[in-house]
């Protein structure tokens, strides 16, 4: 069976990097965009069975990036959640009105994620 | 359980740490404080947003908490909710500052310079707060209710699946938690032909048993909450102490593999090491010596014998002189890289000078040598300084001559035939013909009134010119325009000045673009070839006998153009065998390093060409006079001879 494909997106190049390495030590297939210019573009190529994205980005941020994958037939139920460090409610209402399946919390340590990605993913 | 090491992203989180408070410098130093510019501000937000969210991440907590207030501010004005004046900026200048010498000491494991941070945390927060008190909200009290166990109804909106979640999900996270017993409602399902798949009609009643808080339980539901209709009753009112609140799932435990991580996916860029890229140019230049080599040999081949041979060679002729460009390019960067440095360098003069001054860079992605930037900061540093110090005037002054009453320098790069150009121009007092007279004349240089202005202009690159008399805080630290002007010429360049009364200065610095090749005249001397640098070459001549004299005391001197130029025959500055041939039948080139001209006896002239240096010092050791060597297509080792060196020496020996 071949792993399930995950799409990080991050401007961070370290975030991405912490948060691709620890999915593919958990046994995923993780693809990497910078942006969400460029995260759209991959997931227009092909699918993928869950996207994590952050919120703030240059170029496309992390909203309008959910906003428009959403639209996409084949990501109309994709579970895509946002990784946010804004505690405050507005983001998270903001993604989800763009339809964000859920968030996590920054910072959180690589066994948190293996943990929500496990639980989304079922 | 293993848990995954995060040391191994450190160097990318610092590396892009930098990259982050670099942009947060640039845009805090062209933002307008009257007209903030949205997606500057979201520049300078998001900066500071990654790198408070990486050192959380990476266990950074000092930086965390010190990014965050800074964040919290940015983040106010970038809502709009704070007007922004030019002492905010500064203080967000001294912040990025502090907020370096954190990321510093984390990544050198050094102590930090607490003081210092702390001051500007203290004054950051003052800031966030003065106008907005209270704005930190307590921290929620966890809470510490549980029960016996929990009923709960959970009805999804229709369009629940819409966000990608399930309640299958849910559920199942549910019964980790405790003893769950779930029962589906069905009443809202319509019959079979009416059902939408794609709706959510189903609900659920759920009894979990267990020692469960209650907020364990609203955490599961987070992501939905705004898309169910939920209730959660407690099944009975014993209430359980709160120490045993929230069992955590259950991790797989992840085993660390060795698969390497892949470095970040710059698509657009990698880092490489600069020895690396010599090695390969120093391998190209081997390359483009075989395919000379062979180029030679083949011209000695019948091509009607060999005419495939001979097509390769020149097809082999054409992709190397192809891969030598692209390989050149590699060292090239945009000349941004030293540009970028002077925002701050202006506003931070411009402020201890009282002045106002805007600086304008054009041309900044025009690119050159990778090594020539880096030895072109300190010049270019220097003659920034000198225009805001001595060029541009004070705001009074300005006004009174009817002038803007900010200044304005330009930086300016361009590519002009296989130079690169860089201006350094103010919109200042000028230059004052003047002083610049009267000094000279105190200091013993030569000079008349009767000096042209560009002849004038040229007395402030002497020796000596710039002394302590005109030392201020700012420019004139012991370093003068001589200096300047010799490590430009170092780099083989030029130097020159423009100047008019009232409107300004502009300092045009030429330049090549590489110090790996040089455009070379192949001169004979004997059975040698020597190369000289085409740049410093100003004519080439066939002399008359009559046109070489010797004069006691200064050797020979050839008169050219009706000057005496100093004369030395490459055979005796070299020390070679060969007896150099009688003037009349030799050629003289003419070169030019810091002002001064010389003739240089050669026998003949070979041709011209581009040469790849190869340093004299690694292979062998330095010899006064050259400043590397090549080798010729036929094999042979030419070396270059360093014209401003055999200039130097050869006038000083005259003057002596």
């Amino acid at each position: 069976m071949s792993a399930e494909k995950i799409l990080a997106v991050d401007d961070s190049a370290s975030m991405r990097q912490m948060v691709a390495f620890t999915l593919r030590d958990a046994g995923f297939d993780v693809a990497e965009a910078a942006d969400g210019q460029e995260a759209l573009e991959m997931a227009q190529r092909e699918p993928y069975r869950l996207v994590l994205c952050d919120v703030n980005m240059p170029r496309m941020d992390g909203i309008s990036l959910v906003r428009e994958l959403r639209q996409i037939p084949s990501y109309k139920f994709t579970p895509l959640l946002m990784l946010t460090t804004e505690s405050g409610p507005e983001k998270k209402q903001e993604g989800k009105a763009a339809g964000a399946t859920g968030w996590l919390v920054k910072p959180f340590n690589p066994e948190q994620l293996v943990a929500t990605v496990q639980r989304v993913l079922g | 359980m293993a848990s995954i090491d995060l040391k191994r992203f450190h160097r990318a989180f610092f590396e892009e740490s930098f990259e982050g408070l670099d942009i947060m410098e640039a845009g805090l130093l062209r933002l307008d404080p009257a007209q903030p510019d949205a997606e500057t501000l979201n520049g300078i937000f998001r900066a500071a947003h990654s790198i408070k969210g990486g050192a959380g991440t990476f266990g950074f907590s000092g930086i965390t908490d010190y990014t965050h207030v800074l964040e919290a501010l940015l983040d106010e004005m970038r809502a709009g909710r704070r007007a922004l004046n030019a002492s905010d900026i500064d203080l967000l200048l001294r912040a990025t500052d502090a907020l370096r010498q954190l990321l510093v000491a984390a990544r050198d494991e050094q102590p930090v310079d607490a003081a210092l941070t702390e001051a500007v945390h203290a004054e950051l927060t003052g800031c966030l707060h003065g106008e907005k008190a209270g704005a930190a909200a307590a921290p929620v009290a966890a809470k510490a209710d549980a029960a016996e166990g929990w009923r709960m109804v959970f009805a999804p909106h229709a369009g629940l699946f819409m966000s990608g979640n399930d309640p299958l999900r849910i559920l199942r996270e549910l019964a980790t938690l405790g003893d769950a017993k779930i029962d589906a409602v069905d009443a809202a399902l319509p019959a079979f032909d009416a059902l939408d798949p794609e709706q959510c009609c189903l609900s659920w009643k759920i009894d979990l048993r267990g020692a469960v808080s209650r907020d364990a339980i609203v955490d599961l539901f987070a992501w939905v909450e705004d898309e169910c209709d939920l209730t959660i009753e407690a099944l009975a009112a014993a209430s359980v102490p709160a120490s045993s609140v929230t069992p955590v799932a259950a991790l797989p435990a992840a085993a660390p593999s060795k698969a390497a991580t892949r470095p970040g996916a710059d698509a657009t860029s990698i880092r490489v090491s600069t020895s690396k890229i010599d090695a390969m140019i120093d391998l190209v230049g081997e390359l483009v010596i075989t395919q000379a080599m062979l180029q030679q040999q083949a011209s000695h081949i019948d091509p009607a014998v060999a005419e495939a041979l001979l097509q390769g060679l020149a097809q082999l002729d054409r992709h190397t002189r192809l891969l030598q460009e692209a390989v050149m390019s590699t060292r090239m960067l945009p000349v941004d890289a030293v540009f970028s440095r002077f925002p701050r360098v202006v506003h931070d003069l411009a402020g201890r000078l009282g002045k106002q001054v805007r600086l304008q860079t054009i041309g900044e992605s025009t690119e050159l040598d990778k090594s020539v930037i880096e030895k072109i900061a300190d010049p270019l540093t220097h003659l920034v300084r000198n225009s805001l110090d001595h060029g541009i005037e004070s705001e009074d002054a300005r006004r009174a001559a009817g002038k803007d009453p900010a200044g304005t320098l330009t930086l300016r790069a361009a590519h002009q035939g296989g130079h690169i150009v860089i201006e350094v121009a103010d919109d200042g007092a000028g230059l004052d013909r003047r002083r610049i007279l009267a000094k000279a004349a105190e200091r013993g240089l030569s000079c008349d009134a009767s000096m042209t202005d560009s002849e004038v202009w040229q007395l402030i690159f002497a020796p000596g010119f710039s002394t302590a008399a005109q030392v201020t805080d700012v420019s004139g630290r012991g370093v003068g325009m001589d200096v300047v002007k010799r490590n430009i010429e170092s780099l083989g360049g030029r130097v020159e000045i423009g100047s008019q009364t009232g409107r300004g200065t502009c300092v045009t610095i030429r330049l090549p673009l590489t110090l790996a090749i040089v455009d070379g005249m192949s001169v004979a001397v004997g059975n040698d070839v020597f190369i000289l640098p085409l740049p410093a070459i100003i004519e080439s001549l066939q002399p008359s006998a009559d046109q070489v004299k010797r004069v006691a005391g200064q050797g020979q001197v050839a008169r050219v153009r009706d000057e005496y130029v100093p004369l030395v025959a490459l055979h005796d500055w070299f020390s070679l065998p060969a007896r150099p041939r009688p003037v009349h039948e030799a050629i003289l080139v003419i070169v030019e390093a810091e002002g001064h001209k010389l003739a240089l006896q050669v026998d003949a002239l070979v041709g011209q060409q581009q040469v790849v240096i190869k340093s004299l010092e690694t292979h062998y050791k330095r010899v006064p006079g050259v400043s590397g060597a090549t080798i010729l297509g036929d094999g042979r080792v030419a070396l270059i001879a360093d014209v401003g060196e055999i200039v130097r020496l050869a006038t000083r020996a005259a003057a002596a």
